[in-house]
């Protein structure tokens, strides 16, 4: 008999802020290429001369991370699993910068240690003493459910009962002007909202966002994660046998999904197979979260966010429904994301009555 | 399961040779693969040896018959052509869609190599945009998946030097919970300006030839390379007869939890890590006839190894040595070229030499194995430890 898992506490931080008891009531939509986090005060966790040296990547994943302990009262964990598309990027530029710059000269160590794609895992694990399972996964726009379905199995297999797994990603300056000279970003002085998107590329946004897993649930557990897959790459004519061959492995009908949450970015070549996906689940509620925070690589990890919140609430906040269908009992979301057509992945959530 | 998870195949590049074979011959006839940079301007060429793949890229673009547009990166590359040889070698027909098939890949670098030649030129050279995607660390694996034909699950370890051991036991994990039948599972690090100078800043690289647990030892040489194992399910080793090379029979991961970048004394994370390998495996201390230890050679790193291959095994250390003396450290692909070396060490009942060892530490009575030798080897446990205080430990026992 497998362990189940269940998620009872999230933190983040994002461009809407810190991850609150109603984080879709008061909202700003994005409309800028590149949106940063609102940064939180990070003197009650972190020592003043650490908050100087730390790259927002670092300090929004201990901030993120600390929440979701808080939330599901927990203070210690049996593995730390993050998942990050470009990782440490600040600390990665500045040390390139300096190596190029000044012809291998000059150079001085903490930016190199701190560009490590696991650093973030590994400082988390240093300030918890955790000395136990820690994975990082780089993979794209499967990053962090590639930490969720890593996790998915250390607390199946009974590895672990209690789990912390987050996505971490940070804007940085040289990487993502060369994304807006590919027309991956969006350019300077575009603005436009997802839902009005024009021009090629997208907007992009960074942050942090962690979960406490349980295999107990609480009195406050937001959903149970039922199941993870991913496929490197799909046609959009294949959307439709994957979702269907997914739900059948899981014992599901399409009409057993009581809404699904949508990755939508504001792609205007991409976005289509969010488009196929959707037709699939015409009669149910849709969600989409990416014109809060933008794309990045882990902003998935928000939509699971969005959805664990849902079902929770048995609501769907207006600010985050992107279709007009009228809210049911909700008992499994469906969550779908891709990016540039790669890294596609279905989460399945249940609702848990506490 | 009783035996582990089936080893099938393995594919190896290293700085002492491009195939299984050639490692072999190598690690057998005591010959490193240490030198001078040669494939990109640095400099630090006088002051540091590396291992390195004597190989440019144009060349192993060659060799993988790839389009002259191709956006592939060293690292792709080198994964690439050892991926190639592990599914050869398992005589895996990848059209045909029998079983579900990953890839788990690993790498610290990245597409680096190519992002620090041209990170100011992109504006002028509209041809090189199509590298500004390589920079990412999950694209090497998805070329390395296109080049070989998968379609399906794929992603990407990097938790530094470990990442393959981990790469490796995600695979085994995937296989063990029914969701994948079959896993290509290791790592690929490519040799760069980036890496070389921050070990340098972190003044933990020898000047000549590195020398493990030995008392002078100066720090390490970087290396890279890239190695893939195929793990296979029960299922499809029955059912295709197929021939078992090895099983990866144990595993463990722990965090040290000390320090960013420097192991604690007494080596608490690779003490933990090898315990629960242990227990996994159901073997103890005594089953295993060879260690192949991480031994970078820095100070550090081996002083806090030693310490911790005393608590697990007592007075009875077995044979062991590090390989890194022959490859330098290869990063994110080391535990993934140490678990070659441990199948090897397997199927051929050999033990590969610590080379450039001479004095003994001070601190411990450890002495490594100084010459080949040969005798019967059933379980082989290999050691990474990773930045981060990320420790894992490989346990590879007999077909």
């Amino acid at each position: 008999m497998k362990n189940p898992c269940y998620i009872n506490g999230i933190g983040a931080v994002n461009a809407q802020g810190i991850w609150n008891d109603d984080p879709f009531a008061h909202i700003t939509e994005i409309s800028n290429p590149l949106t940063m986090a609102m940064q939180p005060s990070y003197k009650e966790l972190i020592s003043p001369a650490m908050i100087r040296r730390m790259s927002k990547g670092i300090k929004m994943g201990i901030f993120a991370s600390q929440q979701a302990l808080d939330e599901a009262a927990m203070d210690q964990v049996d593995a730390i699993i993050t998942g990050t598309g470009l990782g440490c990027l600040e600390d990665s530029e500045k040390f390139l910068k300096n190596v190029l710059d000044n012809d291998e000269q000059f150079l001085t160590p903490t930016s190199f240690i701190q560009s490590t794609h696991n650093t973030v895992g590994a400082q988390i694990a240093l300030r918890l003493g955790c000395k136990s399972y820690n994975f990082t996964y780089v993979n794209g726009a499967t990053s962090f459910e590639s930490a969720l379905l890593d996790a998915l199995m250390q607390i199946e297999s009974k590895e672990a009962n209690q789990v912390l797994v987050g996505g971490i990603d940070e804007i940085a300056g040289r990487t993502f002007a060369l994304k807006q000279l590919v027309h991956e970003v969006k350019a300077d002085g575009a603005v436009e909202k997802l839902k009005d998107s024009q021009s090629p590329g997208v907007n992009f946004g960074e942050g942090g966002t962690f979960f406490a897993l349980n295999t107990e649930k609480r009195e406050n557990t937001y959903a149970q994660i039922l199941e993870v897959s991913i496929l490197n790459k799909l046609a959009t004519e294949e959307v439709v046998d994957f979702v269907t061959s997914f739900l059948t492995r899981n014992q599901l009908t399409l009409a057993d999904v009581s809404a699904v949450v949508i990755g939508n970015n504001g792609d205007l070549k991409y976005d289509i197979y969010y488009t196929t996906f959707c037709t699939l689940f015409a009669n149910q509620p849709q969600i989409f979260y990416k014109h809060l925070v933008g794309q990045s690589d882990v902003a998935s990890a928000f939509g699971l966010a969005a959805a664990a919140f849902v079902l929770k609430k048995q609501i769907i906040p207006k600010t985050i429904q992107w279709n007009a269908i009228k809210l049911s009992e909700l008992k499994y979301v469906l969550i779908y994301n891709q990016y540039l057509g790669k890294d596609h992945s279905l989460t399945l959530l249940r609702h848990v009555e506490t | 399961m009783q035996n582990g998870v089936a080893i099938t195949g393995m594919g190896i590049v290293s700085a002492i040779g491009n195939t299984v074979a050639e490692n072999l011959n190598s690690l057998r006839n005591a010959q490193k693969g240490i030198t001078q940079v040669d494939n990109f301007d640095t400099s630090l060429r006088d002051k540091v040896l590396v291992g390195e793949i004597k190989l440019s890229n144009d060349q192993m673009i060659e060799k993988l018959q790839l389009p002259v547009d191709n956006s592939m990166t060293r690292t792709g590359l080198l994964g690439a052509l050892a991926a190639k040889q592990a599914i050869v070698s398992a005589q895996i027909d990848m059209v045909s869609n029998n079983y579900r098939t990953g890839l788990v890949s690993s790498t610290s670098v990245g597409g680096m190599d190519i992002t620090e030649k041209y990170f100011y030129a992109y504006e002028n050279n509209p041809e090189l945009h199509r590298y500004i995607a390589s920079h990412d660390a999950g694209v090497s694996s998805q070329h390395i998946a296109d080049y070989i034909g998968l379609k399906g699950f794929v992603t990407t370890i990097s938790t530094a030097c470990s990442s393959a051991a981990n790469a490796i036991m995600l695979g085994a994990q995937l296989i063990k919970s029914g969701r994948l039948d079959r896993v290509i599972v290791g790592g690929t690090d490519a040799l760069s300006k980036f890496t070389l100078n921050g070990f340098n800043t972190l003044m933990i690289l020898s000047d000549t030839y590195c020398k493990p647990f030995d008392q002078n030892r100066k720090g390490l040489n970087l290396g890279e390379a890239a190695a893939y194992l195929i793990l296979e399910s029960d299922e499809i080793v029955q059912k295709e007869n197929k021939k078992v090379l090895a099983y990866l029979s144990g595993y463990g991961n722990a965090n040290d939890a000390f320090h960013q970048t420097a192991s604690s004394e007494n080596g608490e994370g690779a003490y933990l890590a090898m315990k629960k390998a242990f227990n996994l495996a159901g073997l103890s201390p005594r089953d295993i006839d060879y260690v192949n230890a991480h031994g970078t050679a820095t100070p550090n790193n081996d002083l806090s190894e030693g310490h911790a291959l005393i608590r697990v095994f007592g007075a009875q250390v077995p044979a062991f040595s590090s390989t890194k003396a022959y490859t330098g450290h290869t990063l994110a692909a080391a535990a993934g070229i140490e678990a070659v070396y441990s199948i090897l060490a397997l199927q051929n009942d050999v033990i590969f030499p610590n080379l450039n060892f001479e004095t003994p530490m001070g601190e411990f009575q450890l002495l490594p194995q100084t010459r080949l030798l040969h005798q019967s080897v059933n379980h082989v446990l290999s050691n990474s430890f990773g930045f981060g205080g990320n420790c894992s430990t490989l346990i590879f026992s007999k077909a």
